[in-house]
């Protein structure tokens, strides 16, 4: 097999906010970049996020990164690295101001300072009075974002090679990646990009779950690549569950209707979130809000001829606030449910949303795995940021807010450790034949011929034993047959055929190599999360309800090659403050 | 429901055709990208883009019964049957409904499409006053789905001149931008018989955009701008 090759000194694999800050950053210090994406940049999934991205600017109410920091290890729930969320929480304010710069359209405040709303966790004098940290363009903030960024990368002159698909790394025989196999949609050619250094910004994977806020394409594509590599991925078992999803259909209603004054409400009418939260209710954290709407429901408190939702409340809001800083989420309501929230409330339950796990990586964005006794060695030239990194900020519970923030400042991080890479590694490591053939075989095993199960059926019954299985609340018996479903699914893949073996735009092909790397990256969640025998964040079980610190403050980590569980310590110690010990969180 | 989709795969097919599809379940509310799923569950090899299901990532824009929208905003009951699916009329076809939207892209960076500064840049935010902000809302949620400028008979007629009424709708964005300071250069760059004044306020533009958005008025503001620059 003769496949072209070309050599950068970066590859950037997704062209999300994570992927295209870092290309922003290398190619403005003249570095040889390629930024490969399966959709063009504009469409990937970093343009759907609404409410806004965190950082202590003070300009509504007091603030300091300090304070941002202790809300970020607390939503965490104790198991976020202090010392990555310390970086971020410092870096913010000047990675918002650069967006700024940049271009993006925030919305203002009289003082034509940036516009800064209140989201759930947020605090101020660690744990007082609500904070108004979130920087936002109406609730299109993501959408700003995403456009200012490519629109700078334009300028920067960025080599892009859209609708291109990572099939897999290219690695030599000791795991160091050297590249990657793509595929041009478009064509069907294959093209091996060889680079120096290779940053994995491909996003979430939740289409692992049926009913998502997420896009078709989100479906974990570089933790699939980097499990296959023999990178392990990391506290897996934490999946967010947003509490606003339009009932029964999924898209986001963002946590900025809450953060407007916006309030949820029970078939009583009652203001629920008070007994669960009485300090901040409505904005207390996403895992405590999705926990009571569950509760609520499932002790016949819903609303709706199934009794199978609540109700969110913007209707005493008033039609200036619902139409100046809401617009977007009154046009979903609009479109998909015929009803306008500026008089009617919106049906919403728990909706899968956000993966706090990934591929392991420190706060410079390098990935890490175990090695011997070192429980993160850097793998040499490899880094990875965003959703599909675990650094860890988020812990075990990411706040609303905190995904924007996230891909700038470590999709920024790497870049910047990357250049430094570069200057110490002036040449491609040597490649050979062997090891390109090797992610091949992914590539070829799909023109197989013949009868067989559609990868649309596969899909579907993933989605489903997920979402059985790995949902809001667990149990060890719910949990085991989710992992034995889910390998009974995976062993029925080698048998998947396609009908459609044609080269030009084949997006069953796409959507193949997409269920294999779903697959994947379901066995290490349903993994993950059977193991661990404590409620911490995300990760709720009835049978443990309570935070274990002994013995569970600690990272997992899952290997695919040989199916097995691993585990590594937090790093408690920031980089120049106290540490914030684990406390009874309570909102 | 009854549908006839546009089928053309360069590997396979000598010429275009449309092909007949019946959708069995009509859900309630179902918009038409879950329609086209469903009939791709059918034919796994009909092709089309699409990602985020709810009109906000501009993937699946495509020729509705004769009007360019967003498959995944459009109800299927809103519909007449046959419902006629065919891709983006005046712009290359790679197959099925997918067509080769380079042109449109290459129009839109053409504009220089972002925010252009030549003061340093302070250590916090540039303000902006909140009325200077509204200006740019109508302009800045534009998603490059692509409806407005393969509607346009003027794009149609010069694709490879005429910038089309996205890219200046984005030119417009950064000239109402109280932040940027380009104004001559983009002006500049407008001048001519095919960039702006190609536009003949037909206004296919406005009335296909599925964000509602007013290309041919904003071309409106650059040409008075233009007209007032110049004299």
């Amino acid at each position: 097999m003769n496949i072209p090759i070309r050599r950068f000194d970066t590859l950037i694999l997704g062209a999300g906010g994570g992927g295209l800050r870092a290309a922003l950053q290398l190619a403005r210090a003249d570095a040889h970049v390629a930024v490969v994406s399966k959709v063009f940049p504009t469409r990937s999934h970093t343009v759907a996020a609404q409410g806004g991205v965190n950082a202590a600017l003070a300009n509504v109410t007091p603030d300091n990164w300090h304070w941002h920091m202790y809300d970020t290890v607390k939503g965490g729930d104790y198991l976020g690295d202090q010392d990555a969320i310390e970086y971020m929480c410092r870096a913010a304010g000047h990675l918002v101001y650069e967006l700024e710069h940049a271009g993006v359209p925030f919305s203002r405040l009289d003082s034509g300072k940036i516009y800064q709303r209140p989201f759930g966790g947020q605090s101020r004098d660690f744990g007082g009075a609500q904070a108004t940290r979130t920087c936002a363009a109406a609730d299109r903030t993501g959408h700003a974002i995403l456009h200012t960024l490519y629109q700078q990368n334009i300028r920067a002159r960025t080599n892009f090679f859209d609708e291109y698909f990572a099939v897999d790394f290219i690695c030599d025989d000791e795991g160091t990646v050297l590249g990657a196999l793509t595929m041009d949609i478009a064509t069907g050619e294959l093209l091996v990009i060889e680079a120096k250094t290779i940053l994995i910004a491909t996003g979430g994977c939740g289409q692992l779950y049926r009913t998502t806020t997420n896009a078709h394409i989100n479906t974990g594509d570089g933790m699939g690549m980097a499990l296959r590599a023999g990178i392990p991925l990391q506290d897996m078992e934490f999946f967010q569950f947003h509490p606003t999803g339009v009932a029964g259909k999924g898209m986001l209603i963002t946590e900025g209707a809450r953060g407007e004054g916006g309030y949820l409400v029970n078939k009583d009418g009652e203001r629920f979130m008070e007994r669960y939260a009485p300090n901040v209710k409505d904005l207390a954290s996403r895992d405590v809000v999705s926990r009571a709407i569950s509760i609520e429901v499932r002790e016949g408190r819903g609303c709706g001829p199934n009794a199978d939702h609540v109700l969110l409340k913007l209707d005493h809001l008033g039609s200036d606030i619902v139409a100046k800083r809401l617009p977007g989420i009154r046009d979903t309501c609009k479109t998909f449910m015929h009803l306008d929230p500026v008089d009617t409330p919106i049906p919403v339950f728990p909706t899968a949303h956000y993966v706090m796990g990934g591929i392991p990586t420190d706060r410079q964005g390098r990935v890490v795995r175990p090695s011997g006794n070192a429980p993160e060695e850097v793998v040499p030239g490899l880094y990875a940021a965003g959703e599909c990194a675990c650094v860890s900020v988020h812990g075990a519970n990411r706040l609303g807010g905190n995904s924007l923030l996230d891909i700038l400042v470590f999709g920024r991080a790497a870049a910047n450790d990357i250049l430094g890479f570069l200057k110490n590694n002036r040449y491609h490591r040597p490649s050979n034949q062997e090891y390109t053939d090797k992610a091949y075989e992914r590539f070829a095993r799909w023109e197989k011929t013949g009868d067989g199960e559609s990868v649309q059926s596969i899909r579907a019954d993933l989605k489903k034993a997920m979402e059985d299985h790995c949902g809001v609340f667990r149990t060890e018996k719910i949990m085991q047959e989710g992992v034995e479903a889910i390998k009974a699914i995976r062993a029925r893949i080698p048998d998947v055929r396609l009908q459609d073996q044609s080269k030009v735009f084949n997006t069953a092909r796409v959507e193949a190599l997409e269920l294999e790397n779903l697959a994947d990256v379901a066995i290490a969640t349903m993994r993950s999360a059977e193991a661990r025998q404590e409620s911490r964040g995300a990760h709720s079980r009835i049978d443990y309800p309570d935070r274990d610190d002994v013995r569970w403050m600690k990272h997992s980590l899952y290997s695919l090659e040989d199916d097995s569980l691993d585990y590594k310590p937090v790093r408690t110690k920031p980089m120049s403050v106290e540490t914030f010990p684990p406390k009874k969180r309570v909102y | 429901m009854r549908f006839k989709i546009h089928r053309y795969n360069p590997d396979v097919d000598e010429k275009p055709y449309m092909q007949d599809f019946v959708l069995e379940h009509v859900k309630p509310g179902m918009m038409l990208r879950e329609a086209l799923i469903d009939l791709k569950n059918q034919d796994e090899t009909l092709s089309f883009r699409h990602s985020c299901g709810e009109g906000v990532c501009g993937s699946d824009g495509m020729n509705i019964n004769g009007l360019n929208g967003l498959a995944c905003i459009t109800p299927i009951e809103t519909l007449t049957e046959p419902v006629e699916i065919r891709p983006f009329p005046g712009v290359p076809i790679i197959r099925d409904l997918v067509v080769d939207m380079s042109g449109f892209y290459k129009q839109y960076h053409s504009v220089k499409p972002f925010l252009i500064r030549y003061d340093p840049e302070p250590e916090v935010e540039n303000l902006q006053s909140p009325e200077e902000r509204d200006k740019l809302d109508g302009l800045y949620e534009c998603i490059l789905c692509g409806c407005c400028s393969t509607s346009c008979p003027s794009f149609w007629w010069n694709p490879d001149k005429f910038p089309g009424p996205a890219a200046l709708l984005q030119s417009w964005r950064f000239l109402a931008d109280s932040r940027d300071q380009a104004m001559e250069e983009r002006l500049d760059g407008l001048d001519g018989p095919y960039k702006l004044f190609r536009c003949h306020t037909i206004m296919n533009c406005a009335y296909v955009c599925p964000k509602g958005l007013n290309p041919t008025k904003a071309i409106g503001h650059i040409k008075a701008l233009m007209l007032k620059h110049s004299v």
